[in-house]
Order: C-alpha cells, then sequence, then structure tokens
C-alpha cells in the first residue's frame, strides 16, 4: 500500500444557489481544487463523486458521466464513478479515491461531492432525506429524519446528564465559527436563546438544532505521497481511511445513544495511524443535528459517555479550546449539501492544517473528519497530517 | 409507495407476523430472512407476535413529509416488543402522555395515503395500556 496525500482543495460557498445549476456546482469546486492543486484536466486519472439523490433532487442519474462530461473530461475518456452512502456519500468518495492511489491502480484522483436540495420544496426534502433510514420500517411509520434524531436526544437526555442549554450551545459555537468561514451558508451569531425560541421541528429538538437545506459542492486531489513534491510544498497526508456500518434502522441499533460505527470507524482510524484522540488537534465531526455532535464527540473518543454537554458548555470544543470541533461551522453553520459534506470536512482540515483558515485558524498539525450516513449506519472517519 | 410494494407485506404491517429463528430462537420484526446471528445456519419461520411492549424513546413530529403534514403534531416511537425485538411505531394517545417506559399495545389503524385517489395504507400503531 501507498501513502497518499492531498495536493489541492476546492469547495463553493454552500447556500441556497437558485441560478447555479447541479452540473455547474460541481464544475466550479472542481476548477478550485485542480487550480490549487496545479493539475491539469488530463492528467486526472480518475473521479469518485459523492452524491446521495441527485435522482429525486434534480431527476438526474448517471452522476459520474454527466460530471466527467461538464468537466471537459468526457473527451479524454475519464473514469468517473459516483458514490452513494446517504449523508455520509463525501467521505466515502475520498475514500474510494484514497484506496484506488494506496493501491497503485490510479495516480491523480480528484474526490468530489455535490448536492442540489433546494430545486424540490421542503416536504419534498423531508421525505427524500427519510430515505437515508429505512424507508420501509421507519418512513412508512412516518419518522422523518429529524424525529430519529430527536429519538436518539430523548433517549440520551434520559440516561445521561445533558441540558436543553448544554445541547443549543453547540449551534452557538458552530454559528460562531460559521461567523469567521467565507464559504458557510449562515455567517450570523446567535444565542441560546435563539435555539430555545426557535419552533419545535421534533422533540426535544428545534429549528436551531438541526443543520439546514443547502446546495454546494466540494473537491480535492489525492496522489501518492512520493508524488505530492511534483505539485505542491505543503502536501497533507491520510493517516488514516476507516469506514464502518451498522443496522439501517434507528431501532436495531444495540444501544440508541451510541453509533457503534462511529466507534468502530473512530477505533480503526486510530489503529491504522498509531494514534490516540491525543494526538488530535481539530476534528470536523457530523453535526446533522446538535445530538449528533455530541454523541460523535464520546463515540470518537474524546471523553466518556455523558460528557460531551458539559465539555461543549465549558468551551473545550471551542475555536480555542483543548479540542475545537466544526471550525467550519459544521453541517449546522457552514450547511449540509448532503453529498458534498465529507468533501467539505476534508477541504476545511486541509485548510486548516495549511494555516489558510483566516478568522477560524487554529494550532493544528493533525485533523480528523467524521462523516455519517443515515442516523449511523454507515460512518467514514479519515486522519490527516501536515 | 407503489401497490405491490405495499400490499406484498400486508400481513406484517397489518397483523404484526414477523419472522423467528428456530435454531438460535431470536425473534425479528420488522422481519427478517436471514437470521444476522445463525446466518446460513439459521432456519426463519414466520411468528405472529402478541403486540405488547415498552416504549423505548420516542419524539413528537411537528413537521413532517407531505404525507403525513395534515396528522401533526404525532407522537412516534421505537417499541420493545415483549418477545424482544423493537420497531418504529406511532403512538396514538394525547401527545403530552408519552413517556419512556410507557406500556403500550398495538391496534390496527390507517397510516397515510397516497394522495387523494391512491392506496390507503393501513397498518399497526400502538396505544396505551389501560
Amino acid at each position: 500500500m501507498r501513502d497518499v496525500a492531498v495536493i489541492g482543495v476546492g469547495c463553493t460557498e454552500f447556500g441556497e444557489h437558485w441560478g447555479i445549476s447541479f452540473r455547474d456546482l460541481f464544475v466550479k469546486a472542481g476548477a478550485l481544487a485542480l487550480e490549487d492543486a496545479g493539475v491539469t484536466g488530463e492528467k486526472i486519472d480518475a473521479l469518485y463523486v459523492g452524491n446521495m439523490s441527485a435522482g429525486r433532487f434534480v431527476e438526474q442519474e448517471h452522476i459520474g458521466a454527466l460530471i466527467a462530461d461538464y468537466a471537459g473530461l468526457a473527451t479524454n475518456n475519464t473514469p468517473s464513478t459516483r458514490v452513494e452512502a446517504a449523508c455520509a456519500s463525501g467521505g466515502l468518495a475520498f475514500r474510494q479515491a484514497v484506496t484506488s492511489v494506496a493501491s497503485g491502480m490510479e495516480d491523480i484522483v480528484v474526490a468530489a461531492g455535490v448536492e442540489k436540495m433546494t430545486d424540490v420544496g421542503t416536504g419534498a426534502s423531508v421525505d427524500m432525506l427519510a430515505s437515508a433510514a429505512d424507508r420501509e420500517w421507519e418512513g412508512f411509520a412516518g419518522a422523518t429524519f429529524p424525529g430519529l434524531y430527536a429519538m436518539i436526544a430523548n433517549d440520551y437526555m434520559h440516561r445521561y446528564p445533558l441540558t436543553r442549554e448544554q445541547l443549543a450551545q453547540v449551534a452557538v459555537k458552530n454559528h460562531e465559527n460559521g461567523a469567521k468561514n467565507p464559504i458557510a451558508q449562515f455567517r450570523n451569531r446567535i444565542t441560546v436563546e435563539t435555539v430555545l425560541n426557535s419552533s419545535l421541528v421534533a422533540d426535544p429538538l428545534r429549528l436551531f438544532d438541526c443543520s439546514p437545506i443547502t446546495d454546494g459542492a466540494a473537491a480535492v486531489v489525492v496522489v501518492p505521497l512520493e508524488r505530492a513534491r511534483e505539485f505542491t510544498d505543503s502536501p497533507v497526508r491520510v493517516l488514516a481511511s476507516a469506514q464502518a456500518s451498522d443496522t439501517i434502522s434507528l431501532h436495531d441499533r444495540r444501544d440508541i445513544s451510541t453509533l457503534d460505527a462511529t466507534v468502530a470507524a473512530g477505533k480503526r482510524a486510530f489503529a491504522q495511524a498509531g494514534l490516540t484522540h491525543k494526538d488530535i488537534d481539530m476534528v470536523e465531526v457530523h453535526d446533522c443535528f446538535t445530538i449528533a455532535e455530541i454523541c460523535a464527540i464520546e463515540d470518537l473518543g474524546f471523553c466518556k459517555k455523558g460528557e460531551a454537554g458539559r465539555l461543549t458548555a465549558d468551551g473545550a470544543t471551542a475555536l480555542g479550546g483543548e479540542i475545537p470541533v466544526n471550525t467550519s461551522g459544521g453541517l449546522k453553520a457552514c450547511g449540509h449539501p448532503v453529498g458534498a459534506t465529507g468533501i467539505k470536512q476534508i477541504y476545511e482540515i486541509v485548510s486548516q492544517l495549511r494555516g489558510e483558515a483566516a478568522g477560524r485558524q487554529v494550532d493544528a498539525e493533525i485533523g480528523m473528519a467524521h462523516n455519517v450516513g443515515g442516523t449511523g449506519a454507515t460512518v467514514v472517519v479519515h486522519i490527516l497530517g501536515a | 409507495m407503489s401497490v405491490s410494494r405495499f400490499w406484498r407485506k400486508i400481513p406484517q404491517r397489518y397483523n404484526l407476523v414477523g419472522t423467528k429463528c428456530t435454531t438460535c430462537g431470536r425473534h425479528f420484526f420488522p422481519p427478517r430472512s436471514l437470521c444476522p446471528d445463525c446466518r446460513r445456519s439459521g432456519n426463519i419461520v414466520d411468528h405472529q407476535f402478541t403486540g405488547e411492549g415498552s416504549i423505548v424513546t420516542y419524539t413528537v413530529i411537528r413537521s413532517a413529509s407531505d404525507q403525513f403534514e395534515h396528522t401533526t403534531p404525532y407522537a412516534l416511537a421505537v417499541v420493545e416488543l415483549d418477545e424482544g425485538p423493537r420497531l418504529t411505531t406511532q403512538v396514538a394517545c394525547p401527545i403530552e402522555d408519552i413517556a419512556i417506559g410507557m406500556r403500550v399495545k398495538s391496534v390496527f389503524r390507517r397510516i397515510a395515503a397516497d394522495g387523494e385517489s391512491g392506496t390507503i395504507h393501513y397498518g399497526t400503531k400502538f396505544v396505551p395500556v389501560e
């Protein structure tokens, strides 16, 4: 297996892009990544594109070919593969690219993610996102995606010390970080009262506990580490790439409040890299809902079960804290174009490790990305090092 | 949901017919055609559940997909059946009454419909045990 490095990254602004199409979002992110990497299109050996549901959002399947075509690579006949694992599609696309380069099969590979969500109404979006869980036995009964995470929150709060205010603090902290991120969908600061006064979506989760509906795309270029210096003076090494599965339904989990796939992927990643949680300087976790960030911090091993609420309230996960979590603003404030999120996490970590994160810069040499599909049925964890 | 997709699971959706592995004795609802513990050594047969259980966790859905929007707010729960397996279900009770640990039993109810003229989806909800 060869060592792998990231040599370039690009990301569109996240938000409601009424004027930009699905394919143009991707083209923009891809061009930024190639520009950053100093690579021209004809050098690319393969593309892996994370996308959850273009079929239902913009009625387009066969995304791999579409992307290759509009990226100007159809004339080169460049292989292009769509990768899908619901909200973990982006992280999984990155893992496919890393696996391919590590194996020696391909050398210069683009991993990307794209989602165009605002071309359908909110009701249709809610219905679509419920497909990330078990359609037949959760969706049929009337379960929404926020509803499933709300059931995690109620189980958690029944068993562990977590106050409603501590939960709100996750969103407050992520908006604080988002305010310093030029690509973030929400760059406004909020207070605990903003969260507690927002409307209930699924008890106990309120509107400001939930990540938004977003359009966006992100792309990164990976190469064998031994070739990285041909392109850049600041390659970022991939120290670990891990993935784990769990039951598709929340009701079949061993423990409602623990994402066993996060625990497994986290352990595998630490073992691959030969590191522990103490070596990680920053982490981008999958905060599709505030409770998801609480569970992620614990399930990745940064603290014991039941302690993440206090850790958040004490500021340990804020920019200047012991372990900064979601410096990008996370899914909550940066936005959550589902297929693009996992690649945006890599974009954020590379920006931080290269010292290019400006107002939200933290002192970091090693970063971790945690990307979740559904309510925890797929989890992808990566560790990157400067 | 297409007619055939709904129709093929009518016994399961209407009457809480799940499955059981006769090798290890584990029960499954929603039904499984492969025992995840015994895999190919397992032997799966249908099993009629009694329909009694307890609420493990719950929420109240305030914002739903188009198909369920007119029924909001409604209580949704993970129920652990007395035979062991857990499922996701609506609980037909005043939303302020629902609580973790509450004893419930299954009832036959209308769940949703495909628009004005499409299939009406009947199935199982749960109600508090008196």
